[in-house]
């Protein structure tokens, strides 16, 4: 019952109080001169969004950059010895190792793989069926794409009958063929993962970049085809330069994307085994051993690797705005 | 340079049959213009010919080979689109140089040929633009450049210039008739306008749900139509029609449309003595009415009585509608004319130029 009050409270009190203090901020507005209102109003209406972010992210940020120069509980300064524990620890290295594996094949295979389903998709008349079932990853939670795909990898000696879908479909293709312990094995696991993130994402890629081919003119195309090209030509000549933009669009998600990959590790190997990543490593170091200070570490050494790609994507936008 | 054949070309969507039987011969060096109103099928019977469409039926030759599976690209053909479809990444230059390195033309025979085509169209200055930095009519010189240094067998036009305003559009049609002038080459053009069709074309096939009405020159198409519908379409105000009757009186024959009655020249009695007593179509052009004061020597005037519902001065000429009991009909009069809106005039239909339909089978009786 209280719980409910609470809500009512909320759902009723928010959107009064916006009401409110816009009506307040107006009256005051009001009392002013034309040309110191048209100066004021700016800044009351958008102060607050401003105070929030203050509060909410900008000072969180700068408390853990302060954080990060600091021992486990903060009691004393430590210099950049954090950072130093970051760049030298060999969980640490693996989990860069990791992550890098993760940049390069993740990335490439969504972009690629988008690329490729929304090309072909575009030609048959199934395509909506077609995109919704390679969408659908993308609409399951990571724990539920984590017990999918336990099943999918599951082992059993050779022999014995297999119930994990890739081995059992592998032995039954190969009779030779030695069942795998996928995500043990330290050869296959991390490319294990790596699929599974694939699988979930390349869903997203196909909608952007699908979008993006739709937005060029049949015409266009069928000019290309005219003047003498194949489809090959027209896809390499006309098309590809033609979604470009939205190309680097995608790339710069899925990197922003995979620097901060945690949940199909933290679900299916827990960093065990060679798996380790950036971010899980940052969550054991804050909640499992509870230091602050290297949890802070790892998390600036996070943001300064996505800002750039940030300010890439930023500007490229802006770019594009300008054409129109 | 090739001819073109449509032989018996059916294009069917689903349910709707957009191309119906079409056969046309287009011979070589021609300037063929297909018109109609939109939806007629007279894109589709072009994008046949592209083989950006697939044949459901029929053969479609390009010289003496059979194109019904010959991919775009292997056709020989160029083509102008309506949108111009220019690659919007590619300068003016790579624009028109794209189907030649297709080609793998040499590069200095592709400098050359792009260079000439730039001349021609008086666009050099453009060849590192961006489409985007062009106007539409520059915009629709680069795509007519695209086509000509491709040097095809066959030039194909789809409403090439329905996105550029009126004047533009009169300096570029003579633009493209000096062209195919100069190219001597077949040329095929879509077009929904009749002055454009009438202004350039060497034939004009008029095309309607997917049938061909017609196929003449613009001359014959105007004096002689084969039927109600191409009768209306070529003409601008259209062709007056009455629902009539041919009467025969102490062997002459008259046109009754009820509120009037108009005789018939002498020489087309043989034509039309068969229809007497039957229900016809009276056609006459708004030309061919005329203020009797005014009216031309050498015609044939049969007086009718009107009232006058609205004129409009066009400067050159007035148009005058009219309406005859339950008739309403446009005539083109001479500015001079006093004739005021509300009047009760005697008009002069030139009987010379009248046309006659079945009213069953909508043809011309000749």
């Amino acid at each position: 019952m209280d719980r409910l009050l609470t809500g009512i409270v909320v759902v009723v009190g928010v959107p009064l109080a916006t009401v409110l203090y816009v009506a307040i901020i107006e009256w005051i507005v009001a009392r002013f001169s034309f040309r110191v209102r048209e100066k004021i109003r700016p800044i009351l209406w958008f102060g607050p969004a401003v105070l929030l972010l203050t509060f909410y992210l900008i000072y969180p940020t700068i408390n853990t950059i302060y954080l990060s120069l600091f021992n486990a509980d903060s009691s004393e300064y430590v210099g950049f010895d954090n950072y130093i524990f970051a760049f030298t620890n060999n969980r640490m290295l693996e989990a860069f190792r990791n992550n890098l594996l993760w940049l390069v094949f993740f990335t490439a295979a969504t972009v690629v793989f988008g690329l490729i389903i929304a090309t072909l998709a575009d030609r048959v008349r199934y395509e909506t069926a077609v995109k919704s079932l390679i969408f659908l990853p993308m609409v399951i939670s990571s724990v539920a794409a984590g017990v999918i795909w336990k099943l999918m990898y599951e082992f059993e000696p050779k022999g014995q009958p297999q119930t994990g879908t890739v081995n059992a479909f592998l032995t039954t293709i190969l009779p030779d063929f030695t069942p795998q312990a996928w995500l043990v094995n330290t050869n296959t696991n991390n490319p294990a993962l790596i699929v599974i993130g694939i699988w979930m994402w390349t869903g997203f890629s196909m909608v952007i970049l699908s979008a993006a081919l739709k937005g060029i003119p049949e015409e266009l195309l069928e000019a290309a085809r005219v003047d003498g090209a194949n489809e090959f030509q027209i896809f390499r000549s006309i098309t590809l330069p033609m979604i470009q933009s939205t190309i680097a669009v995608v790339v710069t998600t899925m990197i922003i994307n995979v620097l901060k990959i945690f949940d199909i590790v933290y679900v299916m190997t827990n960093g065990n085994l060679g798996t380790e990543v950036i971010a899980n490593r940052m969550y054991k170091e804050m909640f499992n051993f509870r230091h602050f200070g290297r949890a802070s570490a790892i998390a600036v050494i996070l943001l300064t690797a996505v800002i750039p790609v940030m300010l890439y994507n930023i500007r490229r936008f802006r770019e594009q705005e300008e054409l129109r | 340079m090739a001819s073109v054949t449509y032989e018996h070309v059916y294009k069917r969507f689903g349910e709707v049959t957009a191309v119906n039987d079409l056969s046309i011969k287009v011979e070589d060096r021609e300037f063929l213009v297909l018109v109609g109103p939109s939806g007629c099928g007279k894109s589709t019977a072009l994008r046949l010919l592209a083989g950006l469409e697939e044949i459901t039926d029929g053969t479609i030759y390009i010289g003496d080979r059979v194109v019904n599976d010959v991919a775009p690209k292997d056709r020989d053909i160029a083509m102008v689109f309506q949108s111009y479809a220019l690659y919007p990444h590619m300068s003016v230059y790579d624009n028109m140089a794209f189907g030649l390195k297709l080609r793998k033309t040499p590069k200095d025979e592709i400098k050359r040929r792009v260079e000439e085509a730039a001349e021609i169209l008086g666009i050099p200055h453009l060849l590192d633009r961006k489409p985007r930095q062009l106007s539409g009519g520059q915009r629709q010189r680069v795509a007519v450049g695209r086509a000509i240094v491709r040097e095809p067998k066959v030039f194909l036009f789809d409403e090439p210039l329905s996105n550029l305003d009126a004047k533009l559009r009169v300096e570029t049609r003579a633009n493209i008739s000096r062209l195919h002038q100069r190219l001597q080459t077949t040329f095929i053009y879509v077009t929904h306008d009749q002055v454009e069709a009438m202004t350039m074309a060497s034939r004009i096939a008029v095309m309607n749900q997917g049938i061909l009405q017609q196929i003449d020159t613009p001359q014959n198409l105007y004096d002689l139509p084969d039927n109600i519908f191409v009768a209306g379409f070529i003409g601008s105000p259209a062709m007056n029609f009455f629902n009539a009757s041919i009467r025969k009186d102490d062997g002459k024959l008259y046109v009754d449309g009820g509120a009037f009655s108009v005789k018939v020249p002498e020489e087309r009695i043989p034509t039309y003595e068969a229809y007497v007593g039957k229900p016809v179509v009276f056609g006459i052009r708004p030309e061919d009415i005329h203020d009797p004061n005014f009216a031309p020597p050498g015609i044939d005037p049969q007086p009718v009585e009107a009232n006058v519902d609205v004129t409009e001065l066009m400067g050159n000429e007035i148009f005058v509608y009219l309406n005859s009991g339950d008739h309403n009909y446009v005539a083109r009069f001479d500015p001079r004319t006093s004739i005021r809106m509300g009047n009760n005039v005697q008009v002069a239909f030139n009987m010379a130029n009248m046309h006659i339909f079945d009213r069953d089978t909508e043809r011309a009786v000749r």
